[in-house]
């Protein structure tokens, strides 16, 4: 039901509660509503619900599921696991 | 498709549950509150991806699925009306209410539109000056501003045969009412990430705080659950309890400051009764005075009406995160999809239907549900 999706924004056009957009969803362009997300500019990737555009892609953040990963990785080979916690791993 | 298919690697999936691996000792149970989560979690077996320590249980977030029996009922009986066209998203028309759902209604020749987005609405009362259109306006606080702006627009432009069916409810009040149940086995939640799009997550702050539970807001693709899920887990065995956002490419820590204005505007926090949980406080939203005129119910009379649930369905302990679907008796033999006891199972997103669509045949072969 909160089931909203990634698009870029291909043109705009009117302003304010009116301003709309054609969005491209993997070649599947469909009209969407601004009124949300007046900062959105074309080129943009805004994330779609029921017709509005609830918040442009961040995408400096886009990353950072994969930065985690790494971060995680790092740490795992510089073993910061708590000594207790590896004892229980251990006796698992 | 940029930002989803990154999202669904199969390699860094595997990553990250070996990472999650290496950091769980003990068993945690983590409760996914979004149905859209669930429906990922299932449908891309991230769960069992998860070393055995690690409980995911499936939460209310399918407005669908809480929407109480006679709301249902109440919608039939207004879409029933020779002078009204019923419009609603795809998922509410399959929905059983006491007798029979708005489907039934359509077929009997009943004009129920399904539609993509509630401002269509307008359109459609302008075109039908001599009809009254009525949306079902069903869902949490992400489908809220749709709904806000299309009545807000319909008051601005004098739409008069325009009302809607509020269905809103709210989050944080039934992750409170969880919590604060005498039996709660919930330890840390996956907040959904849609909803905190639009709302921020301040809200979640006192009660991490109160309960002493980690709240990681998190997005729906498989890569974002399961860093979700390690953000969680790594709290969870560090003994902390804060809020975390894994979704910052679309959550803001104020949310959607325009959206929040025009909910606002237009709706009051009321109490709201939840399909298998009963009534929570403060936890949906209703017209606001100024926006009275359009609200259904009041204008077909439709108000003192009440239904009885069936009393074989789980529902409620299920979205509590007491019990799986899999501990339903009636689980895909006198419940299915088809011919569903309680609304978890009608909807996509109800952990009954994922479940059936992605599990019955494991389940019904080890006997798991007889």
């Amino acid at each position: 039901m909160c089931l909203a999706i990634p698009g870029k924004i291909l043109s705009t056009d009117g302003e304010d509660f009116a301003r709309l957009a054609r969005v491209d969803f993997g070649g599947i362009v469909k009209e969407v509503n601004l009124a949300y997300v007046p900062e959105a500019q074309i080129g943009n990737y805004v994330i779609v619900h029921v017709g509005f555009a609830i918040s442009v892609v961040n995408e400096a953040e886009a990353n950072q599921v994969f930065e985690y990963l790494k971060q995680m990785d790092e740490l795992g080979e510089l073993g910061e696991l708590s000594p207790e916690a590896k004892a229980a791993k251990k006796e698992q | 498709m940029k930002y989803i298919s990154e999202y669904r690697d199969p390699v860094a999936a595997q990553e990250f549950a070996q990472t999650i691996r290496r950091i769980t000792t003990r068993p945690w149970t983590i409760m996914e509150i979004c149905g859209g989560q669930t429906h990922a979690i299932v449908k891309f077996g991230i769960d069992e991806l998860l070393p055995k320590e690690i409980t995911l249980v499936h939460g209310p977030g399918c407005p669908v699925c809480v929407t109480p029996l006679e709301l249902i009922d109440k919608a039939v009986q207004i879409a029933s009306r020779p002078d009204v066209i019923f419009c609603s998203f795809g998922d509410m028309l399959r929905v059983p209410g006491s007798k029979e759902d708005l489907f039934a209604v359509k077929a009997r020749g009943g004009d129920v539109r399904v539609l993509y987005t509630p401002l269509e609405c307008l359109k459609i009362a302008r075109a039908n000056p001599d009809k009254q259109v009525v949306f079902f306006a069903v869902g949490f606080e992400t489908t809220a501003p749709a709904h806000a702006m299309a009545v807000y627009q319909a008051k601005q432009q004098g739409i008069t045969n325009f009302s809607i069916i509020v269905s809103h409810v709210l989050v944080p009040p039934a992750m409170e009412a969880i919590l604060s149940a005498e039996v709660c086995k919930v330890q840390g939640f996956l907040a959904a990430g849609h909803v905190c799009t639009i709302m921020g997550y301040d809200e979640y702050f006192p009660v991490a705080e109160k309960h002493k539970v980690p709240i990681v807001v998190t997005g729906f693709e498989p890569l974002d659950i399961l860093q979700g899920i390690a953000m969680c887990v790594a709290q969870l065995e560090q003994g902390r309890h804060e809020v975390e956002n894994q979704y910052t490419r679309s959550v803001k820590k104020d949310g959607n400051l325009p959206a929040r204005a025009l909910i606002r505007e237009v709706f009051r926090v009321v109490h709201r009764k939840w399909r298998g949980i009963g009534e929570v406080p403060e936890s949906g939203l209703a017209l606001a005075p100024e926006y009275a005129d359009f609200d259904a119910e009041r204008r077909f009379g439709v108000t003192e009406y009440t239904a009885a649930e069936s009393p074989e369905c789980i529902s409620g302990d299920i979205m509590r995160g007491l019990a799986k679907p899999s501990d339903c008796k009636a689980f895909g033999t006198r419940c299915t999809p088809e011919k569903p006891l309680g609304a978890p199972m009608v909807s996509n997103e109800g952990a009954c239907a994922a479940y059936y669509r992605y599990r019955r045949a494991e389940l019904l072969t080890v006997g798991k549900a007889q």
